[in-house]
């Protein structure tokens, strides 16, 4: 399956060519993935043993529906019974799950749904992720906005009426540094309540220098657990190594953020291992820092770029719903985001189930928010990171929302 | 029951049901505060700090009293701050402190909770702190300068009811300020008994939210608080716990 990703550019060198084979085809031209390169913090955190240990003995065969109706009877869902409903023994129960996910929800978020855009600034990327439509070795329109060309997105962005933005950068320091990050956040302060970073993972101090410039939130996704798959995929540059990543969330705590983000892209590994491993780093962060706000997100693999062989249908709607519930009852506090890569009828549903959280407005390319929300076009733009498939405006999602009998907010943030 | 007045911070209130806001459509809060006959609802700062279309506070009726919350301080200093811009944003004086450092549980944090009560009751603000039920800490929060102690019955959202019923009991017979249980209560039932008991005001959010229809469940409420504050008043009958009363009085032998 793994050679379905790989795709040879045209416009690649002829080294450049032997490089990108050599690594695809040779685990012993790939760097040690489990080994820090220079300049990565290590931190002293016992998170990532507690998480690995329960992912590596989680066998989701041997739990059986007696096991998972005993964890829908039991008022507070252990590891065990989260271990349950997530296994396939639970897939009948789908129902009863959704029933009791919706009950949680409305306990703890009432009615409530928040909305956000994504905001690409950079598309730059020194990572061979043999998945991702932004790879180094992707041919595709490589674009980084100047400060001037951000401001002029995030106008577009605010006069729509949107309060909470995600500044997303491809994952280049060379290219877009702490310091550019930097400066967008404090642009993205001067017209929004709420400030997220979805960026390369950084040190602790980077953290705090990010925060300091505005931003409160940071997403960084693990992509997957399973270690060897991660090696598999990840095959060149500082996101390959993989506990550096594993410990973003911690390190962006300490360095002062208010919330953290996480998730597995489904569909790379086994994606019940996935989710497990996922929520539970959630649930053992959260005990470390129990004043830090947490949220999870569920990205299935969608088609990109270059690339239309992928098949993720491994993991369908009914067993994205199915994590989702079981995410949802086993932490019920948590804010769980669903990306517009999936369908309008597929957020409708689930916003009414476990979801909190939708992006709405959204484009994965670079500069192009005034063709896309006023129609105006441009050539000078940047390629998409993935194809959505929920293109609704803000306007629309917020009139669905509402016309659902739900709440839409657009901002529940105070910076203090 | 007529001149039975609830007065927190020189205001007087004939209702005795705060309504909770940030759970429901804001369109119904119209309607739920006509329902429930409340005369103060509580709104999150955080909430109303917007430049949405539709702020939260446009749908507050004029004749109702706004409390603010801290919701989303984690500490005395940022509760702080977040009354002062309450104050800013034209929502009056009277403030509701939640300091939670806790996502899961959003259980107060008692001791920053006293420290912001001082500095904001000095500060000439209505002070309304949401605490644990702890009889130190209420004693502090009254010296502090609290217009009302506001302990919970259980976990916020919780719909649990009176789990902390005895120690609310312990504040409402020591504290001699306005007692009103908050966060937790599911049921008008649960309500009623909190009134029985003496407690000054209920406070309720997501019962109403996760109703059936928002609107009726509050004029039960509304029907409940009032029947536990009229059993209050009246004085409640003998209920006995165990087993009959001695026809003998065991006292009856004696003679001088």
């Amino acid at each position: 399956m793994e050679n379905n990703y790989f795709i040879d550019s045209e416009f690649l060198s002829k080294e450049a060519l032997e490089r990108k084979h050599r690594l695809e085809n040779d685990p012993a031209s790939r760097t040690n993935h489990m080994e820090y390169m220079e300049g990565m913090e290590k931190i002293d955190s016992d998170i990532c043993p507690k998480v690995i240990s329960q992912m590596d003995s989680y066998d989701y065969k041997k739990y059986t529906a007696k096991d998972v109706r005993a964890a829908l009877e039991h008022e507070t869902c252990t590891i065990e019974d989260f271990k349950a409903l997530l296994s396939p023994a639970a897939e009948p129960f789908l129902e009863k799950m959704a029933e009791r996910a919706r009950l949680e929800t409305s306990k703890h978020f009432g009615n409530t749904v928040y909305i956000f855009t994504p905001l690409y600034i950079a598309n730059y990327c020194e990572n061979y992720c043999v998945y991702c439509g932004f790879n180094c070795y992707n041919h595709i329109r490589r674009m980084k906005l100047n400060m001037e060309q951000i401001e002029h997105e995030m106008k577009v962005i605010a006069e729509s009426g949107m309060e909470e933005i995600l500044i997303l950068t491809g994952e280049s320091r060379a290219q877009s540094d702490v310091k550019y990050i930097g400066e967008a956040c404090k642009l993205a302060r001067k017209y929004f309540r709420l400030v997220g970073l979805e960026v390369y993972p950084v040190n602790t101090d980077e953290y705090k220098y990010l925060h300091e410039c505005g931003a409160d939130y940071v997403t960084v996704f693990q992509e997957t657990y399973d270690r060897e798959k991660y090696e598999k995929l990840h095959l060149m540059g500082h996101k390959r190594v993989w506990p550096y990543r594993f410990d973003s969330q911690e390190r962006a705590l300490m360095g002062g953020m208010r919330g953290v983000a996480f998730s597995a892209l489904l569909g790379l590994s086994d994606f019940r291992k996935d989710a497990l491993a996922s929520a539970l780093h959630v649930y053992y962060l959260q005990r470390k820092y129990p004043h830090a706000e947490m949220s999870l997100s569920c990205p299935r693999l969608r088609p990109i770029i270059n690339n239309e062989k992928i098949d993720p249908l491994d993991v369908h709607e009914k067993q994205l719903c199915q994590v989702l519930c079981a995410y949802r009852i086993f932490l019920p506090f948590v804010g769980i985001t669903v990306s517009s890569r999936e369908s309008a009828r597929f957020r409708n549903g689930i916003v009414k189930i476990a979801a909190t959280k939708v992006s709405a407005g959204v484009s994965t390319g670079i500069g192009d928010h005034e063709s896309k929300y006023e129609g105006k076009e441009s050539d000078k733009v940047g390629d998409e990171q993935f194809e959505i498939e929920d293109s609704r405006s803000l306007k629309s999602m917020y009139d669905d929302i509402s016309g659902e009998g739900l709440q839409p907010v657009l901002n529940d943030y105070l910076y203090v | 029951m007529n001149d039975d007045k609830l007065i927190i911070g020189g205001k007087e209130f004939t209702s005795r049901f705060i309504l909770g806001s940030g759970k429901y459509s804001i369109k119904l809060i119209e309607a739920a505060v006509k329902d429930a006959g409340a005369q103060m609802v509580t709104v999150a700062v955080r909430r109303a700090n917007t430049t949405e279309k539709e702020n939260i506070l446009d749908y507050i009726p004029k004749e109702v009293t706004l409390i603010p919350n801290t919701s989303g301080a984690r500490t005395a200093e940022e509760a702080i701050r977040i009354a002062r811009l309450a104050r800013e944003l034209g929502c009056g004086d009277f403030v509701k402190i939640e300091i939670m450092k806790d996502t899961k549980y959003l259980l107060p944090d008692n001791y920053e909770t006293i420290k912001a009560t001082e500095k904001l009751a000095n500060e000439g603000f209505v002070v309304m702190p949401y605490m644990y039920p702890d009889l130190n800490v209420a004693r502090s929060l009254k010296d502090a300068g609290a217009a009302t102690i506001m302990p919970l019955a259980a976990p916020i959202g919780s719909n649990c009811g009176l789990a902390t019923k005895n120690f609310i009991q312990i504040l409402i017979d020591e504290i001699d300020l306005p007692i009103i249980v908050d966060a937790g209560i599911g049921k008008p039932s649960q309500a009623c008994e909190a009134m029985e008991m003496g407690a000054a005001a209920i406070m309720a959010n997501t019962a109403l939210a996760t109703a059936g229809d928002l609107t009726l469940m509050a004029s039960a409420f509304k029907d409940a608080i009032n029947a536990g504050r009229k059993a209050y008043l009246s004085g409640l009958g003998r209920v006995l716990t165990r087993g009959a009363s001695a026809s003998d009085p065991l006292t009856g032998f004696l003679r001088d």
